[in-house]
């Protein structure tokens, strides 16, 4: 039995100006032990996805199931298995200290005083905030709020977790921290299974075992990174800096380009195109000498889940 | 039902309430002190008419009972909007106790959180009023405050599933509630004074009867101001308690199915 599946799994939301399809016929299959991944931009359902399974929403039509249990039916069976951790979350309350929130939210799992006592305190040294347990919560930073975030959620010993954007807006050092957390949570138990949702490449590449990309509410490639990255062998993907700023238009008519992305900075322009052959790396180069740009750099890369991703929707992630 | 479960939740919800009332001594001074001034005000234009100084007493356990109503209004209706702001209400609703625990444990939090004002308020009222409470019979007094926040929480539990629909429209419910409700529960004057089909009407505010079934049990000689005689004020709250914590019951299910159905559990960001 896998840990999390869906099958045809839709989800519209309805208002009385339109009608947003959030997600279409999404079908997928997390094994236990597996780290699964979401990525995507935002607003490509990833979050709502992530709500179906966690028995906060109901999907409009196809079937979700976590450890076997149907999400419309048996979400008393589900609760007590899973816990979820979001990007940006100001859970509890700000009066409490950290310590007592934890223990909060121990409660409503029914853990024994002392044993919440106990994980409590192993997963603050974890983290390395167990010198904060009796600061209050609203003083901490947004780094150091999102680890007690993530021992919320693990301390009530799920089968399944899952994380949406959890490194979101956090320092380098944090999300390192947490990302080698979920590692080694994974590594505990072989039956442990987390869904992580990101808009990162480099998280889901480094992190998860398989990666789904889901745009516009539809999966539309899954795979393991490499193999999504050996999707995209046979193009080139370039990283060209040109300066002064030129109109990056005529591009998008240009033969071979797969997909680009560019981004202003500071009177330059970074562009990243994924392009079919050598013969196209000549013509992007001379449009843009046409156009009066200079190219101040250029690089041809190892393909990345980026690049995957302008491959299948012709547009960046961020 | 996995009763112990419940029962920690309960616990675990009613913690950061009481933790407020001891943890902020300030709040606790301005939620005091300020109802205070306004219920001051009727105790002097009592005090200016020569009116029975029972009148006084009136004010004063209007005036507690009435921290209570404002506790149900902002304190328990609006929190399960509140906690939607802050995503507690996601994981609430994803964890896996009852949720009327965690309408029972901020119900009683909030009890809690609230008496400790409204001990203060009757402790000006004896020390700086001067007030005499001559109770005739303790443990019906008891049973009736006890049988009254059931059902004035109990309306609060209903309200919080409510307002959590009905979203920002709560705030404006709750200041269209306050001031008919100190009016209509006789807060400062004894309920019967407002005739008979208002009295009937005010009764199916849960603090109406239970004020005055206090009142007579608490000031005797004014006994003629009671609208119904205390038992049977008693009866009729233990049946709008157990009514309305039913009531509330249902209300929570609809709420959390309906949200389910429409994707409104949670902030669209969240």
């Amino acid at each position: 039995m896998d840990a999390i599946t869906c099958e045809n799994l839709g989800r519209l939301f309805k208002s009385k100006k339109r009608t947003v399809e959030a997600l279409a016929n999404v079908t997928i299959s997390v094994k236990k032990g597996e780290l699964f991944g979401l990525l995507g931009p935002n607003g490509a359902g990833k979050t709502t996805l992530i709500k179906v399974f966690t028995t906060l929403l109901l999907p409009t039509s196809g079937t979700a199931h976590v450890y076997g249990y149907d999400v419309t039916k048996d979400e008393k069976k589900i609760r007590p298995i899973i816990n979820m951790v979001s990007g940006g979350e100001y859970s509890g309350y700000g009066l409490l200290t950290v310590k007592e929130n934890l223990w909060m939210f121990s409660q409503f799992y029914g853990i024994p005083g002392k044993e919440a006592d106990r994980r409590i305190t192993t997963l603050l040294n974890r983290l390395n905030i167990a010198h904060m347990e009796k600061r209050k919560l609203r003083t901490l930073s947004t780094g150091e709020r999102q680890r007690v975030n993530i021992i919320r959620a693990f301390m009530t010993e799920p089968k399944v977790v899952f994380l949406d954007e959890p490194t979101l807006g956090l320092d380098v050092e944090t999300a390192r921290l947490i990302r080698i957390f979920i590692r080694e949570w994974l590594e505990h138990d072989p039956d442990h299974t987390v869904l992580l949702t990101t808009h990162y490449m480099m998280e889901a590449d480094e992190l998860c075992d398989r990666i789904a990309i889901i745009h516009q509410g539809k999966i539309v490639a899954l795979d393991t990174p490499q193999a999504l990255k050996n999707m995209v062998t046979k193009e080139i993907s370039l990283k060209v800096d040109v300066y002064p700023e030129i109109g990056l238009d005529w591009l998008h008519s240009l033969d071979g380009i797969i997909g680009f992305k560019s981004k202003e900075m500071g009177g330059k322009v970074r562009v990243r195109a994924v392009v079919d052959g050598e013969q196209v790396v000549g013509d992007v180069l001379a449009g843009i000498n046409e156009r009066g740009g200079k190219i101040q750099y250029l690089q041809k890369e190892e393909p990345t889940l980026e690049d995957v991703f302008l491959k299948l929707t012709g547009r960046g992630l961020e | 039902m996995n009763v112990m479960l419940n029962l920690r939740a309960v616990k675990g919800r009613a913690y950061p309430r009481v933790i407020g009332a001891l943890r902020e001594p300030s709040w606790a001074f301005w939620d005091t002190f300020l109802p205070i001034l306004s219920m001051a005000a009727y105790v002097y234009v009592y005090k200016s008419l020569n009116a029975p100084k029972e009148f006084e007493g009136f004010v004063i356990l209007g005036g507690v009972m009435t921290t209570y109503w404002l506790n149900v209004l902002w304190g328990m209706a609006s929190q399960l909007y509140w906690e939607k702001e802050t995503a507690n209400l996601q994981l609430y609703l994803a964890a896996p106790m009852s949720k009327m625990s965690i309408l029972a444990g901020m119900a009683l939090g909030g009890m809690f959180a609230t008496t400790v004002r409204g001990v203060s308020i009757i402790l000006v009222g004896v020390f700086v009023f001067q007030v005499d409470f001559v109770i005739t019979n303790f443990w019906l007094l008891i049973a009736i405050f006890g049988i009254t926040l059931v059902a004035l929480y109990g309306m609060g539990m209903l309200f919080a599933s409510l307002f959590l629909i009905w979203g920002r429209e709560a705030w404006h419910i709750n200041m269209l509630l306050e001031e008919p409700v100190y009016f209509l529960s006789g807060y400062s004057f004894p309920v019967k004074a407002l005739g008979l089909s208002l009295s009937v009407a005010a009764s199916f505010i849960p603090f109406t009867l239970g004020l005055d079934a206090m009142r007579q049990l608490t000031f005797p000689s004014m006994a003629e101001w009671g609208l119904l005689s205390p038992y049977l004020e008693l009866a009729i709250l233990v049946i709008m308690g157990t009514f309305l914590v039913l009531l509330a019951r249902y209300a929570l299910h609809y709420m959390e199915n309906l949200g389910k159905e429409r994707g409104t559990l949670t902030m669209r960001w969240q």
